[in-house]
């Protein structure tokens, strides 16, 4: 019985669990809520890969209501969105055992509950866009996780947050409202929303303009949700001023969410990466840095090859890790000093060694070094371009990782090697149980760099599966 | 005439088009933050134009089963939109009562002044 709903709970849970948060209004109880439900969620995600694993054709099927497809919505499950359920649900199952005392000591507890409240839709809804069969039902958990995510952001203590929320609703709105146009244009041309029925009927389409305004609109819409190249202006700045908590789980997962669903950035990778230099505040720095980082993803996705598209499915995974260790690192200093800018963190590598110990090793991952997640997706991508002979493409790759060099060296020159001030050297201890999840996504950014098989292994069988849709 | 029978046939979808180009417009053009959002919901509306349009069938009827009638307007457009019309109200009070912290917070919702505002901080 469980087990044959297991597609429609993996939404419904953090849903139903949102609700309850709201209504017990206690910050405390609220996080044991999404506590709860947030670690039941993996465990659903992997018994539902279990089930693609085991189905002779490789996807589930599940027809919400009882209504079947493609007439009724489809929630469908095959190895990529299994793949993407894992980590969304992971991350957010290792950012919420984090939170507790970051938000509590960002937060105002009465506004603790709707936090997690909004935390949980969140998940509800980057969940459902990657579990969902149906175009425009992915449109609802577009927006479903938009404006939780909105919220999430305004809740930052500083009052350029809610500057920074209202930025991104205006440009999140319009790329949402391009998502829609395209896929009614798709629904004028096929007479389906279902996503495997309008693939099939796509072939027979004869007159091809408003296919192709279509795939326009939606390429477009998804872009400035995720922040691409050159539309990406309102991510470092939402990165920026959220609070600690949400900023580590949305840049693990929600701007990786919308790539599934987009499946240029030469330029972005230089460009992000060399902003990422100059930047002051630690969070800004970063938030670039992602921006460079989502560029490999798509420049994975581009090769369209089996190499490089495991390269770019590896590097949603790889990249998720790496900067969640990266923003709980910072999340553990910004409790401890409230100091944002990286001149200030002089010397904090002394006082806090674990936690600058991790930050060192996810920015070791970010520039590539053997031995971490990070070389691992590079070495598919470095691969994947030489394999078509794209040499200047290879070289790209390497110079913007050594630009990554430069940002990230920045920082651990001024954490280990000067002098700490006198704020720094009465800072206290981390909490335990911050600084302990922080050490974990640390630990497991070096063992899957040596054990491939669970990230790359996948992602190299999704590539396949994705391919062998397009021919 | 053959110039303009495409214009006439087509005049919903030019109408929509229209609302849709001067909401993003108003969203780009103006530095009032309640103005930007009227804009975006005139953008929004139209796209709900644009679907509702292809679902009237001419001389259909709305869908109600009768063996009279054989031929029913689609009514999927307006379940659909009807789902985007919630999702649009959402969004519009979110990003009004985002205006409203952004007022208490800056005394004012103009974009230049907030910027300004914001540079003498640094």
């Amino acid at each position: 019985m469980i087990s044959s709903n297991l597609p429609a709970l993996q939404v419904v849970l953090p849903l139903l669990g949102a609700v309850l948060a709201a209504l017990v209004r206690r910050g405390p109880i609220a996080w044991l809520i999404a506590l709860v439900v947030s670690w039941t969620m993996p465990a659903i995600a992997f018994a539902l890969l279990r089930q693609v694993l085991t189905e002779p054709d490789g996807v589930v099927s599940y027809a919400l209501g009882g209504w079947t497809p493609p007439l009724g919505i489809e929630y469908r499950v095959d190895l990529v969105s299994a793949y993407i359920l894992i980590l969304v649900s992971v991350m957010g199952a290792l950012v919420i055992s984090y939170a507790p005392r970051s938000v509590a000591s960002e937060i105002a507890p009465e506004r603790q509950a709707w936090f997690y409240t909004m935390y949980l839709l969140c998940m509800a809804g980057l969940l459902g866009i990657a579990i969902t069969g149906d175009a425009f039902n992915a449109f609802v958990f577009l927006e479903v996780s938009s404006l939780s995510t909105y919220v999430l952001i305004a809740l930052g203590h500083d009052s350029r947050a809610v500057l920074s929320a209202y930025q991104y609703l205006i440009v999140g709105t319009i790329g949402a409202t391009f998502y829609v146009l395209g896929v009614g244009l798709l629904y004028v041309m096929t007479g389906s929303l279902n996503l495997a029925d309008i693939a099939g009927r796509i072939g027979d389409i004869e007159n091809i303009r408003p296919l192709l305004a279509a795939l326009a609109f939606i390429t477009v819409g998804i872009s400035l949700k995720v922040a691409l190249f050159p539309v990406h202006l309102w991510l470092p700045n939402a990165y920026a001023f959220a609070p600690s908590v949400v900023t580590a789980f949305l840049a693990s997962t929600a701007t990786k969410v919308a790539l599934y669903l987009l499946l240029l950035s030469v330029a972005a990778m230089i460009v992000a990466s060399v902003v990422a230099v100059f930047q002051a505040n630690i969070k800004r720095m970063l938030a670039y840095s992602s921006v460079a980082q989502i560029g490999y993803i798509t420049l994975g996705i581009a090769l369209i090859t089996q190499t490089g598209l495991t390269g770019g499915i590896v590097h949603i995974f790889n990249h998720a890790v790496m900067k969640a260790t990266l923003f709980m690192a910072v999340g553990c200093i910004v409790f401890r000093t409230g100091v944002v800018r990286i001149e200030d963190l002089a010397g904090i590598g002394r006082r806090m060694p674990l936690t600058m110990g991790a930050f060192v090793i996810a920015g070791l991952g970010l520039i590539g070094v053997p031995g971490t997640v990070g070389f691992v997706s590079k070495y598919f991508l470095v691969a994947g371009a030489l394999e078509k002979g794209w040499w200047w493409l290879a070289a790209i790759i390497v110079i913007s990782s050594l630009i990554a060099v430069v940002y990230v060296g920045r920082v651990i020159e001024v954490a280990w090697f000067r002098e700490p001030t006198a704020a720094i050297k009465d800072a206290g201890k981390p909490p335990l149980e911050m600084l302990a999840f922080t050490c974990i996504l640390a630990a497991a950014i070096v063992v899957l760099g040596f054990d491939t098989e669970l990230t790359a292994g996948i992602a190299a069988r999704a590539a396949e599966v994705l391919l062998a849709g397009m021919t | 005439m053959t110039v303009l029978s495409p214009l006439i046939d087509h005049f919903n979808y030019f109408i929509i088009i229209f609302l849709m180009v001067s909401g993003l417009y108003i969203v780009v053009a103006r530095g009032n933050m309640i103005k930007k959002l009227v804009g975006l919901m005139l953008f929004q509306t139209s796209v709900y134009l644009l679907y509702l349009s292809p679902g009237k069938i001419l001389g259909g009827t709305p869908p109600i089963i009768d063996e009279n009638f054989q031929v029913y307007s689609n009514p999927l457009p307006h379940v659909l939109i009807l789902t985007a019309i919630v999702v649009g109200v959402a969004t519009l009070a979110l990003g009004l009562a985002l205006v409203l912290r952004i007022h208490e917070a800056y005394g004012t919702i103009e974009e230049d002044e907030i910027f300004a505002a914001g540079d003498e901080d640094k």
